[in-house]
Order: C-alpha cells, then sequence, then structure tokens
C-alpha cells in the first residue's frame, strides 16, 4: 500500500443521508473476483438511466466533478451491506477520502484498509462544505486535520493504529503475520 | 477479591483476545469460525496465493455458495448451466479456491448447502461463547447463539484465513431490554423491525446489542436468530442473546456440536456466559413488546418502518424524506393497508427457517394467492427445504400458487436474476429495502413471513391478524 500522507484536492458534494453500500455498488457487479474496474459502476443506479446513458443532473454527470477526488456524503455514508466493493469503487473512480459527519463502521473499517481515508467533521464544518461544492481543501493525516480554503483547520478522529498504517503505508497483514508467535501461545491453550 | 461484573459481551471478547488492545493498536483477536461464500472471497484468496500463504486453520473454516446461485432447480441438479455468467464463474472460483486451500465446501448440490447464516447454527457450527466471522453484515445472526459474530470485508476475510485473527478495537455495549408479551399475529420480524425503527439506522453504531428482557427469553432460536440478524440495520457491530436451556436443547445432538463429556463440559463453560448481575452497559433502551403491531417498512431504509394500521409520516421540509416517498410512489399521511402488491418474497437470512415456513403456510393453507401476483419461496438450506417437504408445506406454497425454490439468498439481494422488476412493490421477509435492492427500481416493503402471506392472498398490503 502507497502511504498516504496529504491531499490537496476538491470536492463533490452528495448531500443526502444514509447513503448505503447498494447505492455505491449495486448488487450485480459483485460477481466480480478482481478489486479493480469497479468505478465505471460506481452509484450506477444514481449514474445511468435504463438505458444507460448517462443522467445530466447526477452530480459526477456534471463536468465540475471532473478531477474531483473528495467526495462529501450526508450522515451515515456507506451504511448497509459490508461489501468492500464500496470503497474498492470509490477509489477506482478516482475518490481518495470520504467526508461525512458520520461514517458506518464496517465502511469505515473497510474504506482505511484500502487507504481510502474517512473523515467525519462537525456539523458546521459539514455544513459548509456542502454549500461550496467543488472547493479545495487539505486532509492532513499526520496532523489529522481538515484545512478549508479559507485556511480554518478542523481536527477529525483518526484510529492510531490506522493512521501509522496510512502514513508508512503499512500492510496489516503483515502485521498480523508478525504476531505468529503469540497465536501459535494462544492456540497452545485453548 | 471481587470481580467487576462483565457482560456477555466483555467475557466472549476478553476469552479471545490474543493480544490486548493498547492505546496504539487494536486488540489481536482469534475467531473460532469462519464461514465463508462465493462473493466476498475470491480476492482474499487471490492474496494468500500472492503471498503464498496456506490457510492457517481450515478446520475453523467452512464455505458455502448462497448469494448469486441460482434457485432454479435446473441449474442445481438438472444439469443446466447457471444462467448468469458472472455468477457461474464466481461459484467455479469459490470450488476452485477451496480446494487448492482445503477448505470444506459445501458445494452446490450438496445436502447440507444453504444461506451461509442459516447453516451455521443449523449444523451446530455456531456455538455459545465463540468469535464467528464472514464476509456479510448479517453474520450478527449467529448472535442468537450467544457468539460474538460479526461481518467483515474482503481484506479481513484474508486476515481471518491467513492468521484465523482480525485486528479489532473493543466496540461499546447497548443493553435493549425488552419487556412484555407479543400479541396474536406479531412476530419476532416485527419486533426486530420496531426496534430498529426506534433506534435509527445509525443508533447502534459503534455498539454491540445485547438483546435481554423476558421477551427475548420466551423467544425460541429462529425467532433470536431474526432479531440478531437485523442488528446490523440499527447500524450495530454485532447483536447477543445470552445462551440458556433453550439454546442448550437447540444445539444438543446437533452434527458438529459437542458429544459426550466434550457437551456437558461445554455445557459447564456455557452456563457462565451471561452477562453478571449488576454488568454496565454503556446505554440502555426499553421496548415495550406489548405495545407493538405487525410492522412494515414504507421508505428506503429499514428505519423507516411503520405499524401496518397505521398512516405514513409527513415531514415537511425533509427533502431526502421527500425522496425516498417519491421512489416508493407514496404520500405522507396514507395508510399503508391495502397498498396493491405485485411480488411476495418468502426468504433470506432474516426468515427463511422452518418455523418461518410453517406459519406463512398455515395462513396460507386452502388458499390461493392474489391472481396476477407472483410469490417465491425460497428456504433457507437445502436441510430446511428437506424438512419443509417432510411436512407438505411446499404442497400448500404450490397449491396456493407460489413458487417453491432450492435454497439461497434470491431475491433479498437480486443477484441471482431472482429479482423485482422497475416499479413493483414487493412484500418480503428480507432485511434491506435499500432503492434498488432487490432489482433497479424495485420498492420493498419488509415485513413478517404472516403478513407476507396475507399480504399475497389479498394482493394488497394486509394485517395478517385479519386472516389468522
Amino acid at each position: 500500500m502507497e502511504p498516504f500522507i496529504e491531499l490537496t484536492a476538491r470536492t463533490v458534494v452528495l448531500p443526502s443521508s444514509n447513503i448505503d453500500t447498494d447505492q455505491i455498488i449495486p448488487a450485480r457487479f459483485l460477481t466480480t473476483t478482481t478489486r479493480k474496474g469497479l468505478g465505471k459502476h460506481l452509484f450506477a443506479d444514481w449514474r445511468y438511466d435504463r438505458e444507460g446513458a448517462p443522467i445530466p443532473t447526477f452530480v459526477l454527470n456534471k463536468p465540475e466533478a471532473g478531477g474531483c477526488r473528495i467526495l462529501v456524503g450526508g450522515r451515515n455514508f456507506g451504511c448497509g451491506s459490508s461489501r468492500e466493493h464500496a470503497p474498492w469503487a470509490l477509489l477506482d473512480y478516482g475518490f481518495r477520502a470520504v467526508v461525512s459527519t458520520e461514517i458506518a463502521d464496517i465502511f469505515t473499517s473497510n474504506a482505511l484498509k484500502n487507504a481510502l481515508l474517512p473523515v467525519v467533521v462537525d456539523e458546521t464544518t459539514h455544513g459548509w462544505l456542502v454549500a461550496n461544492p467543488g472547493a479545495e481543501i487539505t486532509l492532513d493525516v499526520r496532523k489529522r486535520t481538515l484545512t478549508l480554503p479559507s485556511g480554518k483547520s478542523v481536527s477529525f478522529p483518526l484510529e492510531p493504529f490506522a493512521q501509522h498504517c496510512l502514513l508508512g503505508g503499512v500492510d496489516e497483514l503483515g502485521y498480523l503475520l508478525g504476531r505468529r508467535s503469540d497465536i501459535d501461545s494462544y492456540e497452545r491453550a485453548l | 477479591m471481587a470481580r467487576t461484573p462483565q457482560t456477555l459481551f466483555d467475557k466472549v471478547w476478553q476469552r479471545h483476545e490474543v493480544c490486548a488492545e493498547t492505546p496504539s493498536t487494536p486488540a489481536v483477536l482469534y475467531v473460532d469460525l469462519h464461514l465463508t461464500h462465493e462473493v466476498t472471497s475470491p480476492q482474499a484468496f487471490a492474496v494468500l496465493r500472492e503471498r503464498g500463504l496456506p490457510v492457517r486453520r481450515p478446520e475453523r473454516t467452512l464455505a458455502t455458495a448462497d448469494h448469486s446461485t441460482p434457485t432454479h432447480t435446473s441449474q442445481i441438479f438438472g444439469g443446466a448451466p447457471i444462467a448468469i455468467e458472472s455468477a457461474a464463474r464466481q461459484v467455479r472460483e469459490l470450488e476452485h479456491n477451496c480446494r487448492e486451500f482445503g477448505i470444506e465446501l459445501l458445494d452446490l448440490k450438496h445436502a447440507e448447502r444453504g444461506i451461509v447464516h442459516i447453516i451455521g447454527p443449523e449444523l451446530g457450527l455456531t456455538q455459545p461463547g465463540q468469535t464467528v466471522v464472514c464476509g456479510d453484515s448479517h453474520t450478527s445472526t449467529h448472535g442468537a447463539l450467544g457468539a460474538l459474530a460479526f461481518g467483515i470485508g474482503t481484506t479481513e476475510v484474508g486476515h481471518v484465513l491467513a492468521t484465523q485473527c482480525l485486528l479489532q478495537r473493543k466496540p461499546r455495549t447497548l443493553a435493549v431490554n425488552v419487556q412484555g408479551a407479543l400479541r396474536k399475529g406479531v412476530t419476532a420480524k416485527d419486533l426486530i423491525l420496531g426496534i430498529v425503527g426506534r433506534l435509527g439506522v445509525d443508533g447502534g453504531t459503534g455498539h454491540v446489542i445485547e438483546y435481554r428482557g423476558e421477551t427475548i427469553r420466551a423467544l425460541d432460536m429462529e425467532q433470536r436468530m431474526t432479531i440478531c440478524n437485523m442488528s446490523i440495520e440499527a447500524g450495530a457491530r454485532a447483536g447477543m442473546i445470552a445462551p440458556d436451556e433453550t439454546t442448550f436443547s437447540y444445539l444438543e445432538g446437533r452434527p458438529r456440536a459437542p458429544k459426550g463429556e466434550a457437551w456437558e463440559r461445554a455445557l459447564e463453560a456455557w452456563r457462565e456466559l451471561p452477562s453478571d448481575r449488576g454488568a454496565r452497559f454503556d446505554r440502555e433502551v426499553a421496548i415495550d413488546a406489548a405495545a407493538l403491531e405487525p410492522m412494515i417498512t414504507y421508505g428506503t431504509n429499514p428505519g423507516m418502518v411503520m405499524p401496518i394500521g397505521g398512516l405514513i409520516p409527513e415531514r415537511p421540509g425533509d427533502a431526502a424524506f421527500g425522496r425516498a416517498l417519491a421512489y416508493m410512489g407514496f404520500a405522507p399521511g396514507a395508510p399503508i393497508k391495502d397498498q396493491p402488491v405485485n411480488v411476495v418474497f418468502l426468504g433470506s437470512c432474516t426468515n427463511s427457517r422452518l418455523s418461518d415456513l410453517r406459519s406463512a403456510a398455515q395462513l396460507l393453507r386452502g388458499r390461493r394467492i392474489a391472481k396476477g401476483l407472483r410469490m417465491l419461496v425460497v428456504p433457507g438450506s437445502q436441510e430446511v427445504k428437506r424438512q419443509a417437504e417432510a411436512e407438505g408445506l411446499d404442497r400448500v406454497f404450490l397449491d396456493a400458487g407460489a413458487e417453491w425454490r432450492e435454497s439461497g439468498c434470491s431475491m433479498c439481494i437480486g443477484m441471482n436474476g431472482d429479482v423485482v422488476a422497475r416499479g413493483e412493490y414487493a412484500v418480503s421477509t428480507s432485511n434491506r429495502n435499500f432503492e434498488g435492492r432487490q432489482g433497479p427500481g424495485a420498492r420493498t416493503l419488509l415485513a413478517s413471513p404472516l403478513t407476507a402471506a396475507a399480504s399475497a392472498v389479498r394482493g394488497r398490503v394486509t394485517d395478517p391478524r385479519e386472516l389468522i
């Protein structure tokens, strides 16, 4: 995994609360056996009409969404199914971070495993972001801050081990394999 | 020295700590049972293959094919190919991975195959005090036996395959205390829908729920599984019910449950598990089960739920609420009873066990489903199917005009071709009513098997108490 230290990028806003992982990546795309290529199916049923043509009013289909790498979503983003295909689709599309006032547990864990940064901020900051789509903001993983165009910074929570892994590009499986002797001891005592 | 009273969750967590949590590192938690299926495993096996790693504990791993598998007998036993090519490939991939890594697979024709959260308890594999994980959020179901059971993503599936462990920070605890007797026609499904409605879809986020109280004690195991199954819909990490004599009677004699002396030893250990008197929970919520009516969802998440006899809520100024109602084609303030229904689905890991099929069959016996309505009955496992057929339940469903299929997740998730068409209303005994869940443009109404059966007979949303 590449280290994730800092990101300065523009935002795209999907203000609805409770955006579930069935919307992020519908089930019919889960028959894939790789992690790649899901970006074209991201938000498929919001993005394309039944003939497969892009719906012009959907935010990702608007020209100003091009090149935006941070998604600002409404409360309880990523709820529902545990499908890791959801962060895979977001990453494959080009997003590197998701910002909300609340992000669901399993989605948070899956996102961190793939270096998609889940950022939880207060209502006021979130409100500003929702009202100002396309804003260029900076996410600093070391300081755990989100900096607005005005220069104002707010902090976001980031579990210390997840932070360590992002900053170092640390592989969690490697970490677990390194605990082999503890696991051996545990099993011997069973 | 007195020990701090511990909850069931505390006890199970503590017993599985390989390495305790520290401020800078999560706990390393041992996994007793790893269940896996075809959709969330291919990329995990690929990682092991890339890194030249074996599966650490194949004997603690069981695979089944359930999510993208067809339910047509012809495609399972009749030699017809699986219609959806990518699903066929995914199932073949699972077969290949299980062979290569030495994992037991209940393959397409296997007598014990079924939905992953049906077969674990059915086989006696899921046991009190265990940690159980699976790449599927409804893993919470197994908590009904007093296990700590939760869903994980594909990367974590790889972690468990390689090390039999997971990195986890300890969640907080939420006690849901339920008192009062469920009224006639009000089921465990209605109770959990009511709980999810009360907590909201994020009310349990960051918590493991323990369901407690006299109402919970009075439930049988299949009802407890329905309850724990939908813990995730309230955002909870897991849901647990303390084991008791009901649990032990259910487990005794099951194929993979301990026997003889091992059984006696296990019982002793399991009896220590229930939460100690005075154990503290981070939050507590009280539910009055006696006040509940049959419930049904009206919106596009499981928290948008109402009593069947009520009126669809009004939330003027709430744009998201308005959009959900527009998707469903509903008006605020209108009743939901008598809404015409096109499809009824009796199935899913929430409600496809024998007792669910029995209660629906009892209502359907001697009746026919409404003209023009399609009803699909998908038993949760091949064993459930066999038992149902031995009791003649299949005949009741077929005589009523419903379809009787092989087991699988089927129309709950609509990955295998069993879908609800755009704009159609489906009363479904499953667990999610998100937009497009059962098919693009599908309009899902979540309800109990009784409500589903009653609605199938009338062709419109029906209070089951009118027909029982």
